[in-house]
């Protein structure tokens, strides 16, 4: 099953390897990656997903927490919660294709945020199923570039993740 | 207040922090540091003859003390030489500081003369790792270093000093930090009372017990208190390689150790038990063989320091995370009073494990006849015989390795010495020497092999030079043994690469260093050999034992078997 796992990380030089290297060196997956700084610069959020059966996503956590630059982590798929990723993609747009590319980003509530003569740049939010739909429908337009965030979330309700 | 260089910042943090011993090797990004020891005469440094041996010497030093053990190299080649010895100290958890000198901070990343990205290279081997980045952070982050090492599962760490931090031009206040805190780091003090309830009320019912405890129990000083339970309770008890001691093994209740060559008792008492209390511990795959069939008909109560050790490999049915010594004191007041529920269904338990006692009895090895090449077993009985029971004996890797597990009994914890996650050879020897400079009066053997001791032969000098009276006892088959035997079982007796030719003249060898040796070929030259050695505590003596080098080490589990498939010798299984 997939997990959504976001830890608050020791902003230090290093520590980033630390969670990227444990991944690989205890043969565990990680889906997707991505890391920022938080409203407290000593503090990073770094949001991974990863894939494995409880027995593995136990151990994963449990590893994690052994970390010493983790403060602290939490698996967002065990409660409800917000899950996002953001996406720019480069897709041909020319002759009858241009409107149809025009149509699909609206039904997608994506935006057009870069134009040429020949393709469009396209912005869109959303969890990763909804990002993977958008790809599945731009294929046979033709997909030039993608870029993805990874994804980034956050627990529902009154549920904080903090020191 | 006082001002100091980051230099004698260390050499002045060392004093205060209590080390009386550092083990290392001079190099060009240390120079700054090894002029301040030189300055100060309160923490002295033990010059090895390769960064290797100077993490087995602190490694060794650990284990026998229970203090950190310290380490001082230089960059690049000097740190990449310690990595080892880190790894095996990281496998064993094994509280170690390793001090490594790093190429000034703004040729970082340019390749320099002797730059290796050290924290890198050691970031999966490490409990933790710091950079120097100022000078003035220098007491705090050795504080944390220490402090790390030393606590919840112990573990090496690294400390990575730019030259320009230790610059004597540059002096910073300095304070001595009593205690540090980390946000991130806070090991449990205690178990859980409600699961340790649980535990003991499993314990109580239980028809077929048996204890499974580890290095835990060692590193957690937790022996005097497993000796009271298993007492207590009068359940048999088997311990890792790691665990050895922590339960003196002259006692009934002791079934030896279990797993791949462990004893034929521990390993059938383990797959027919209903209940298995392991206790720091973490059943590695040298212990349980093929999970999938192990202890098919036990409930397992696990106490680890490390949740992640918890139902790592083996699911426990009642996990307990805390360190050894207040679980098990928390054990033993609520064992007090209440009897066991099934005193006969024990007494059956005990009268089929002496059953299982009984079957191999005499019959663990075939002693050599008169004129026949020496047995590595009877040796190490012959070594256990001179020395009472009562040396710390460490050891390489290999047969010889499983040999003195098997055939020196250890009444006491910390007495066995071994690199068992590892498996290092070079180990024993080095590490012998950091015991035997902490333990001047007691008795210190390295049992090796000819193959081992070529490995870190070289600290013969380092011997020399500070008069260290550690005994060696080579059990020469010319062979590297165990390859040879797994060559035997699996590989048809093609002997690649297996056998030692061109062995030096070790007698010629340990003499142009100045030391005795003692070659021995019959029964006869054994135990006058071995007293002569141990004669004087002070001098460095090497016995050269021709041993048998057909020689197989059984029990030996059955490849993806359970705990119960062992070979017992080259012609019995189970």
């Amino acid at each position: 099953m997939r997990h959504i796992i976001s830890i608050l990380l020791e902003n230090e030089p290093g520590a980033l390897s630390r969670v990227v290297g444990l991944f690989s060196q205890r043969n565990f997956n990680i889906e997707t990656l991505n890391v920022a700084p938080t409203e407290d610069p000593s503090l990073s959020r770094l949001t991974v997903t990863t894939i494995g059966d409880d027995r593995v996503i136990e151990q994963i956590t449990k590893h994690l927490n052994k970390l010493i630059d983790v403060v602290k982590l939490v698996d967002l798929t065990e409660g409800n919660h917000i899950e996002r990723e953001l996406m720019l993609v480069k897709v041909k747009a020319l002759g009858a294709a241009r409107d149809e590319v025009k149509r699909t980003v609206d039904i997608f509530r994506a935006q057009i945020v870069d134009v040429t003569p020949s393709l469009y740049t396209v912005q869109i939010t959303g969890d990763a199923a909804k990002l993977d739909a958008f790809l599945q429908a731009m294929a046979p337009v033709g997909i030039l570039e993608v870029a993805r965030t990874g994804v980034s979330g956050i627990a529902r309700g009154d549920k904080v993740l903090s020191l | 207040m006082e001002l100091l260089s980051g230099a004698d910042m260390i050499a002045r943090f060392l004093q205060d922090e209590g080390v009386e011993y550092i083990y290392g090797y001079p190099g060009g990004a240390a120079l700054h540091i090894y002029d301040a020891l030189f300055r100060q005469d309160k923490v002295k440094h033990i010059l090895v003859r390769h960064e290797q041996a100077a993490t087995h010497a602190a490694d060794g030093y650990a284990r026998a003390s229970g203090k950190p053990g310290v380490v001082l190299v230089t960059s690049g080649p000097g740190a990449t030489n310690a990595v080892t010895g880190i790894a095996t100290a990281y496998m064993d958890s094994i509280p170690m500081v390793v001090l490594c000198g790093q190429v000034m901070s703004h040729l970082i990343g340019e390749d320099a003369f002797q730059e290796t990205d050290i924290v890198g290279v050691t970031r999966p081997i490490v409990k933790h790792s710091f950079s120097i980045r100022h000078p003035s952070e220098i007491p705090e982050v050795l504080k944390k270093a220490f402090y790390l090492a030393s606590t919840g599962r112990p573990g090496p760490v690294v400390v990575d000093i730019p030259k320009d931090m230790t610059a004597p031009t540059e002096r910073y206040e300095y304070v001595y930090p009593k205690k540090v805190k980390l946000r991130s780091y806070n090991p449990v003090t205690r178990g859980h009372t409600g699961q340790i309830k649980k535990a003991v009320e499993l314990m109580l019912k239980a028809k077929r017990p048996v204890f499974y405890t580890g290095g835990g129990v060692v590193t957690g000083k937790a022996s005097e208190g497993l000796t009271d339970l298993v007492k207590k309770l009068g359940f048999p008890i088997t311990t890792t390689l790691m665990g050895i001691g922590a339960y003196p093994q002259s006692d009934y209740q002791s079934l030896g150790w279990l797993g791949m060559h462990g004893s034929y008792e521990s390993n059938m008492a383990m797959h027919h038990a209903d209940l298995i209390i392991a206790i720091g511990a973490r059943f590695d795959d040298r212990v349980t063989n093929n999970t999938s069939k192990f202890c098919p008909t036990a409930k397992i109560i696990h106490v680890d320091v490390d949740p992640s050790s918890i139902s790592k490999t083996v699911r426990a049915d009642v996990p307990i995370v805390g360190p050894a010594d207040s679980v098990i004191s928390e054990m033993i007041s609520l064992v007090q009073g209440h009897p066991i529920t099934h005193p006969e269904a024990l007494k059956e338990w005990w009268e089929k494990i002496d059953g299982w006692r009984a079957e191999r009895e005499g019959k663990l090895y075939e002693p050599s006849k008169p004129g026949e090449a020496l047995k590595s077993q009877e040796v190490v009985e012959a070594l256990c015989r001179i020395t009472r029971g009562e040396a710390f004996v460490t050891t390489d890797v290999g047969q010889h390795q499983m040999f003195a597990a098997q055939y020196y009994k250890f009444d006491k914890p910390n007495r066995l010495i071994t690199s068992g996650g590892l498996g290092t050879m070079g180990f024993g020897f080095p590490a012998a020497m950091g015991i035997k400079q902490n333990f001047p009066d007691d008795d210190v053997v390295c049992v090796t092999g000819e193959g081992s001791f070529q490995m870190m032969m070289q600290e013969l000098s380092t011997c020399k030079q500070y008069g260290v009276g550690v005994k060696i006892l080579n059990l020469n088959n010319a062979s590297l043994g165990m390859v040879r035997q797994w060559q035997d079982l699996n590989y048809k007796s093609r002997h690649a690469h297996s056998y030692m030719e061109s062995l030096p003249d070790f007698h010629l060898l340990i003499e142009a260093y100045g030391f005795t040796a003692i070659t021995v070929n019959t029964m006869e030259e054994l135990e006058p050999a071995l007293e002569r050695a141990f004669a004087d505590k002070h001098e460095l003596v090497f016995l050269d034992v021709k041993v048998d080098p057909f020689e197989h080490v059984y029990p030996m589990q059955v490849p993806l078997g359970s705990m119960r498939d062992m070979l017992l010798s080259k012609t019995e299984r189970t």
